[in-house]
C-alpha cells in the first residue's frame, strides 16, 4: 500500500489527514505527535448523552453501506439496562469496488481505536471486538501492537486514562466470506458459529446482538468519524455536508478512469461528472462513458445518458423537480438514492464504451452466486440460476428470453430472503438488463 | 468421526498451543467464539487442517467437532488438505476483471502446469509438481490498482504479465 498523492483541491482529508503525510508510521508516538488521543481524553470530560447528541447532530450516516444515522443507532442502546453491551467494528471490507477500511486498518490502526474509546464511553461498552476479513493477512498484527501501545499508555485495558473505566479491544479475523459483512452474519461468525445472517425482527443488533446483548455494528470509517465529530464540533461537522448526510466521505473509484483510487470528498460537494472528469482525470483517450456503478456492485448500475428526476428545494423553499444529467448527479445519500440507486460503501466502478454489459452482469453473478451463504432457497438457487443464464448468454447459447428470464429471477429473490444479500445480489441484474436492455437482447439472439 | 489418524493433532509446538491459550482469553464470554481464531492459527502452522486438528479444537472449545467441520467447510479460506508450497489468489471480480485479471489467471495456470478450467471454479488446484496452487478469490479490497493478487501472504497490486513471469520463476 503506498501513500496518497497530494489531496485535489476539492478535497477534504480528516480520516486520510494522517495518512496522506509522507512516512506517516502506524505507532502511538506518530499518532500523538498528530492530535492523537485528544478527542478521547475530552469525551471523558463530556457526559455520555453529549456525545451522542453530538454524534446525531453532526447527521453523520454510516459508511458500511446502508447510510443509516449513526446517532439513531447509538440511540438504541439503553445504557443502564443493566445489561453487557457490545461494540463489533466491521472491517469486513468486501463488498466490490471498496478500499478505503484496509486503508486505516493498515496505516493508521490507533485513530480507529481512539474511535472505539470514544463510542464505548458513549454507550457503556467494556468490550469491543474489531472483525477484519483475513485476506489483510498482516492488519491483525498490526492493530494488536497499536491496542499494545495503548494499554501500556493507559488508553486502553483497566481504569483508561484514569477515568475509573475499563475497556478491552480484540481483533477477530473472519474466513475469507462476503456474507460476514452483513452485521448479523459478521455477529454469528464472532460468536464461532456458521456465519447465517439472523432472522429478523428484530432489525437491529442494538436490541439483540452478540451473545444476546445489545451489540453496536459500525464500520471502521464510520467510527472514526466519531472523533473529528467531537474535535471539529457537530455544526462544524455537519456543515461539511448536505442536510442529514454529514461530514465527508472516502469515495473508491476503480475501473476505467485514469486515476483510479480514494478521495475524501466534503459530502455533496462535488458532482459525478466532477469526480469522473476532474478529480479522477477522466476516462482514457478516446474513450467515452457507459456506465457508473456508484456504491458498491450491489448498487444499481446507472446509464451514461440517464436524466432523473430529483427534488430540491427552490428559490421559494417549495420542493421542485429539477431534471438532473448522472453527470450532475450530487454525491450524497439522498441524491444517489433519488437517482434510483445507492451511495452503498461509496465505491464508484467506472465503465467505458468498450465494455460489454452483458460480460460486466456476469462477472457480478458469478460473484453473488459463490458468496451466497445458501440459507434461503430463493437466494441460493436464484443466484446460481442467473450466473448460469448470463454465462451461456456470452458464450452464444442464449435464449431470446433469457433477459427477462434473468429479471424474473431477481424479482422472486429480492424481498424474500432473510437478509439484504438478496437485494444486493438482485440489484445488478434487475438495473442491468432494464438500461442495457438492446445489448441484452442483441447478446440473447446471438448464437 | 474417529480419530485414527491423529497426525497433526500429536505435533503441537508449545509456542502453538501458547497462543492458542491465549487466542481464547480474547473471548471471555463464550470459548466457542475462539474457533475461528484457533482455525487460523493452526492451518497458518500446519498449512492446512486435518480431521485430527478439527477434533482437537472442538475439544480444546469443549464443542462437538461437527461445529468446527461445519464452519471449516464454510469458508473459503480453510483447506483440509495440504496446498502448493507458494500460493497464488488472483483476484476475479470486476475492477481486477476490466483490467486482465482473468488473462493472468490463464498465464499463471498455464506457467505452473495448472488446468485453467479447473482453476476458474473456485477451489484450489494444485501444480502437478506441488510447487504451486493457484485460485480465483473474489475482489480483495484493492480495486483501486488493479489488477491485484496475493503472494501468499503478500498483496501484489497492479500485476503485469511481467510480474507473473517473475513471480512464477522465484517460486520455482
Ligand atoms: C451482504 C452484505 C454485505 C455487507 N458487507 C459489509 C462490509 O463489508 N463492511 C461494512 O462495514 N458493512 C457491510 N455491510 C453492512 C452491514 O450490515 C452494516 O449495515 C454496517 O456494518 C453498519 O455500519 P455503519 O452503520 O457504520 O455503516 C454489508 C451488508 C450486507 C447486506
Ligand atoms: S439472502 Fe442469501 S446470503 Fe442472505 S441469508 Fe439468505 S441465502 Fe444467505
Ligand atoms: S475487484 Fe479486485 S480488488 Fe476489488
Amino acid at each position: 500500500m503506498s501513500t496518497l498523492p497530494a489531496p485535489h483541491p476539492k478535497e477534504r482529508r480528516i480520516i486520510f489527514g494522517n495518512v496522506s503525510e509522507q512516512n506517516y508510521a502506524p505507532d502511538l508516538e506518530t499518532y500523538l505527535a498528530h492530535g492523537g488521543y485528544n478527542e478521547a481524553k475530552k469525551a471523558f470530560t463530556m457526559k455520555p448523552d453529549e456525545i451522542i447528541a453530538e454524534v446525531k447532530a453532526a447527521n453523520l450516516r454510516g459508511r458500511g453501506g446502508a447510510a443509516f444515522p449513526t446517532g439513531v443507532k447509538w440511540g438504541f442502546i439503553r445504557r443502564d439496562d443493566g445489561k453487557p453491551h457490545y461494540l463489533c467494528v466491521n472491517g469486513d471490507e468486501s463488498e466490490p469496488g471498496t478500499f478505503k477500511d484496509g486503508v486505516i486498518l493498515h496505516q493508521d490502526p490507533h485513530q480507529l481505536l481512539e474511535g472505539i474509546i470514544i463510542t464505548c464511553f458513549a454507550l457503556n461498552i467494556h468490550l469491543a471486538y474489531i472483525y477484519i476479513r483475513c485476506e489483510f493477512t498482516h492488519a491483525k498484527a498490526i492493530l494488536e501492537k497499536a491496542i499494545e501501545e495503548a494499554k501500556v499508555r493507559g488508553f486502553l485495558g483497566k481504569n483508561i486514562f484514569g477515568q475509573g473505566f475499563d475497556l478491552d479491544v480484540y481483533v477477530h479475523e473472519g474466513g475469507g466470506a462476503y456474507i460476514c459483512g452483513e452485521e448479523t452474519s459478521l455477529l454469528e461468525s464472532l460468536e464461532g458459529k456458521r456465519p447465517y445472517p439472523r432472522i429478523k425482527p428484530p432489525y437491529f443488533p442494538a436490541v439483540l446482538g452478540l451473545y444476546m446483548s445489545p451489540t453496536i455494528v459500525n464500520n471502521v470509517e464510520t467510527i472514526c468519524h466519531v472523533k473529528h465529530i467531537l474535535r471539529l464540533g457537530s455544526s462544524e461537522y455537519a456543515k461539511m455536508g448536505t442536510a442529514g448526510d454529514g461530514g465527508t466521505r472516502i469515495m473508491c473509484v476503480s475501473g476505467d478512469v485514469m486515476r483510479p483510487g480514494t478521495y475524501e470528498l466534503p459530502v455533496g460537494a462535488v458532482t459525478m461528472g466532477e469526480l469522473i472528469f476532474d478529480i479522477c482525470g477522466g476516462l482514457r483517450p478516446g474513450r467515452s462513458l457507459k456506465a457508473i456503478i456508484p456504491g458498491g456492485s450491489s448498487s444499481k448500475v446507472l446509464r451514461a445518458d440517464e436524466v432523473f428526476k430529483i427534488k430540491k428545494p427552490g428559490a421559494d423553499g417549495a420542493m421542485i423537480e429539477q431534471e438532473t444529467k448522472l453527470v450532475d448527479l450530487v454525491l450524497d445519500a439522498g441524491s444517489v438514492a433519488a437517482a434510483g440507486s445507492m451511495i452503498g460503501s461509496a465505491a464508484v466502478i467506472v465503465m467505458d464504451d468498450s465494455r460489454n454489459m452483458v460480460w460486466a452482469l456476469n462477472n457480478l453473478n458469478q460473484f453473488y452466486a459463490h458468496e451466497s451463504c445458501g440459507q434461503c432457497t430463493p437466494c441460493r438457487e436464484g443466484v446460481l440460476w442467473m450466473s448460469k443464464v448470463s454465462t451461456r448468454m456470452l458464450a452464444g447459447r442464449g435464449h431470446a428470453s433469457d433477459p427477462k428470464m434473468l429479471h424474473t429471477i431477481a424479482d422472486n429473490i429480492a424481498g424474500r430472503t432473510i437478509c439484504a444479500f438478496g437485494e444486493a445480489a438482485s440489484w445488478p441484474t434487475q438495473s442491468f438488463t432494464e438500461k442495457f436492455a438492446e445489448e441484452f437482447a442483441t447478446a440473447a439472439a446471438q448464437q | 468421526m474417529t480419530s485414527t489418524t491423529a497426525i497433526q493433532a500429536s505435533q503441537i509446538p508449545p509456542a502453538l498451543l501458547e497462543k492458542i491459550e491465549e487466542a481464547i482469553t480474547h473471548y471471555p464470554v463464550s470459548r466457542r467464539s475462539a474457533a475461528l481464531p484457533l482455525m487460523h492459527l493452526w492451518q497458518n502452522h500446519f498449512g492446512f487442517i486435518d480431521e485430527s486438528g478439527i477434533e482437537w479444537i472442538a475439544a480444546k472449545l469443549e464443542l462437538q467437532p461437527i461445529a468446527i467441520l461445519e464452519i471449516v467447510t464454510f469458508y473459503p479460506w480453510f483447506r483440509q488438505t495440504a496446498p502448493g508450497k507458494t500460493i497464488i489468489r488472483v483476484c476475479r471480480t470486476l475492477s481486477c476483471a476490466m483490467a486482465g485479471s482473468y488473462e493472468l489467471h490463464d498465464q499463471i495456470c498455464k506457467a505452473t502446469g495448472i488446468d485453467s478450467e479447473q482453476g476458474h471454479s473456485h477451489g484450489m488446484p494444485t501444480s502437478p509438481d506441488g510447487k504451486f496452487s493457484v485460485e480465483f478469490v473474489e475482489c480483495l479490497a484493492s480495486c483501486g490498482t488493479a489488477p491485484v493478487c496475493m503472494i501468499n501472504n503478500d498483496l501484489v497490486e497492479k500485476v503485469t504479465s511481467a510480474d507473473i513471469e517473475t513471480i512464477v520463476a522465484q517460486h520455482s
